[in-house]
């Protein structure tokens, strides 16, 4: 048997990149997923530049994760410049960070991957059949967006972020007004649940290594240390012996991998490392959608994040909360101590573990850097996935072979464009 | 713009970018879904997999950064009756062009070694160094308002306004205290406004975003900038973040 599986430009999905399936003589002969998406060079543009202008430059990597990325880089200068941020600030910035988190979640499970399940090609026809569907994802993304405006100004490209504080402060009024969004919405969120414990997943399990932050006290977002599923804990500042970067000619961005061919990192990892930290309704929402860990079907990524947008919602009402009982103050940012100095900022953005290594010189000019972006981690993983996959899918005619290696793609949610853009180390 | 009363066809591409501007599109739908009452939108892959070719108004994302995405431009280019640049990347070049401040061949060998042939790559460009360009919507990300407000000039036949004067007036309308007097630098004074000076109002200064206003006073600026502190380096440094490719030729030499 010859067939051929060829996707140019995978649609719904961040970024740019290739499917690639051969079958020849019954034989798998090729199976890739192609990083076509131009390469930027972020990490050589960042040499010489001020530390200050680090978030901003490196929140352009990605207009999904443009806070995570913002955020993760404060935390690398602020690492390297020994400062340490106020209770204040890191409630400040979990606010906004849960706010992207749900937005990008949302954006994926509804508009990205939701279709699929449909039977339509994008969300835009279920704005004319199904508008309650379209109206509530957008509902939902707006509270969200909302989050990260009344914090940073802006989830795209926050504003008011800056290392050692912030440059505005939300009103208490503000505040408020969001509490009582979040605690409205319940509704919505309980019909998300029931839509996505409602669809038929596809099933396909692959056990492979799942590696992402961990906190003792919490489900880790921001900071932590590394915890891989295959028994292993280590502080994030170790992370060169945990993530083995290597380069393939097929892709302008590079793979990542530790114990086995491959490793996982995103909401999958996430929920299967840190499970017992999940608040009670976001387990709740993991039992009606039948998850419970270690789960090792790669599309149920899609489940772990509805997970997360159950758990992120009521964290958010907790921590303006503890806002409102502290009463806002408007704190200068923190000093900072200028030397030559490198620090490792490590978060838990949508899609997965994300590092930003900084080197800074004693004048304030970056002299290197270097990221580790979670969509390069999976490449290796989601490769090993497809080469599994494809043989149990191969008698299939071509066009049901294509959606579901298709849909194998976007359950990874990959961020294309951030992952282009590893930077490197200026020796 | 429209055929027959039939929605007009509208298309979204992108090149070099974040995808930020495409993003800040799907959340103007949260206020504003009627829009897709108004418009087919027959290409957006990010977000649709339907494909059509039949586009009449074609919103470009990103920068040219290579000599594989000329072609794709004039294709769109042949295609739609109005090409509307969509962001600083596909309008200014953006944050994309700091890299033509150092030499290309560096470049490349910093981020992939010994393997830097694999990937081709040259000087990031606005878009309009390729094809004509009817319209650009400033911005880096684009304000969610001026595109809705765009997109309803361009649906009635005319042509759209956006500011020519500095992002000093919104700052001033919307009462800011100057940054200048908290001792910091900005460039609003020769940015254009249309972005309701977003960033000053969250106590950022003006980082050039949107590109500068027709007959910036540049002269003023540098030297209000050396007034503050600035040296020729610093003046360089903060001009270069969003409009590197406008200014490469006319950096302070030392």
């Amino acid at each position: 048997m010859n067939k051929r599986v060829d996707v140019h430009h995978v649609t719904r999905v961040e970024g740019h990149g290739n499917i690639v399936v051969e079958i020849a003589d019954g034989q798998l002969k090729e199976c890739r997923f192609d990083v076509v998406e131009s390469p930027r060079f972020f990490e050589a543009m960042l040499r010489g530049r001020p530390y200050e202008e680090a978030s901003h430059i490196t929140s352009r990597i990605c207009g999904i994760c443009a806070t995570g990325h913002a955020t993760t880089s404060l935390r690398a200068s602020e690492k390297a410049l020994k400062v340490q941020p106020s209770l204040q600030t890191q409630l400040l910035r979990k606010l906004s960070f849960h706010g992207e988190i749900l937005d990008s979640h949302i954006l994926h499970v509804y508009m990205l991957v939701a279709p699929d399940f449909l039977g339509v090609g994008s969300v835009i026809p279920l704005a004319s059949s199904n508008p309650e569907v379209v109206l509530r994802a957008l509902r939902m993304k707006k509270l969200s967006g909302d989050m990260c405006a009344t914090v940073s100004g802006r989830h795209t490209h926050p504003i008011a972020m800056m290392v050692g504080g912030f440059t505005h402060f939300p009103k208490e009024s503000e505040l408020v007004e969001l509490r009582q969004r979040l605690v409205d919405i319940s509704d919505d969120i309980d019909a998300t649940v029931d839509l996505f414990a409602s669809l038929k997943w596809p099933s396909f399990e692959r056990d492979t290594e799942y590696i992402s932050l961990t906190k003792p006290d919490e489900y880790a977002f921001i900071d932590g240390d590394l915890k891989s599923s295959d028994g292993v804990v280590m502080p994030t500042d170790q992370y060169q012996e945990i993530l083995k970067e290597f380069m393939v000619k097929h892709s302008t961005a590079k793979y990542s991998r530790h114990l086995r061919d491959g490793y996982m990192v995103g909401a999958l990892a996430r929920f299967n490392n840190n499970y017992e930290q999940l608040n009670p309704r976001a387990k709740d929402a993991a039992k009606k959608i039948g998850m419970i860990p270690k789960v090792t079907n790669p599309y149920l990524n899609s489940g772990t994040q509805v997970v997360e947008i159950v758990h992120c919602i009521e964290e958010s009402v907790l921590v303006i909360d503890q806002l409102l009982e502290m009463g806002l103050q408007k704190e200068e940012p923190l000093p900072v101590a200028l030397s030559d100095s490198q620090g490792i900022g490590a978060c838990e953005v949508p899609r997965g573990l994300l590092i930003h290594h900084y080197w800074i010189g004693k004048d304030g000019k970056m002299t290197g850097a270097n990221c580790v972006i979670p969509t390069n981690q999976n490449y290796a993983n989601l490769e090993a996935d497809m080469r599994e996959l494809v043989p149990q899918i191969m008698d299939k005619p071509v066009e049901a072979m294509q959606k579901d290696l298709e849909m194998l793609v976007r359950a990874y949610d990959p961020c294309i464009s951030c992952s282009v853009h590893v930077l490197m180390v200026d020796d | 713009m429209s055929q027959n009363g039939a929605k007009p066809k509208i298309a979204f591409f992108d090149f070099t970018s974040c995808e930020g501007c495409q993003l800040t599109v799907i959340d103007s739908l949260q206020d504003h879904p009627e829009l897709l009452d108004v418009v087919e939108i027959v290409q957006f892959r990010e977000a649709m997999s339907e494909k059509g070719e039949d586009y009449q108004v074609a919103f470009v994302e990103g920068s040219c950064t290579r000599a594989s995405d000329e072609e794709r431009l004039i294709k769109i280019r042949e295609q739609a009756s109005l090409v509307v640049a969509l962001g600083s990347c596909a309008h200014l070049g953006g944050v994309n062009a700091l890299k033509s401040l150092h030499p290309l061949e560096d470049v490349r060998r910093y981020v992939y070694g010994e393997n830097a042939d694999w990937y081709e790559t040259y000087d990031a460009r606005p878009i309009d160094k390729v094809i004509d360009v009817d319209f650009a919507i400033p911005g880096c990300p684009i304000d969610r308002d001026e595109f809705i407000a765009v997109v309803k000039t361009l649906l009635l036949g005319k042509k759209p306004q956006i500011p020519d004067y500095p992002v000093c007036v919104e700052c001033k309308l919307r009462e800011n205290n100057c940054l200048f007097t908290k001792g910091k630098v900005c460039l609003g004074p020769v940015t254009r406004a249309g972005c309701k000076a977003i960033c000053p109002s969250y106590g950022q200064p003006c980082e050039g975003c949107r590109g500068m206003i027709p007959n910036p006073n540049n002269e003023s600026m540098h030297e209000l900038l050396a007034e503050h502190g600035l040296s020729s380096k610093d003046i360089n440094m903060i001009y270069t973040m969003f409009n590197a490719y406008q200014v490469r030729e006319k950096l302070i030499q030392e």
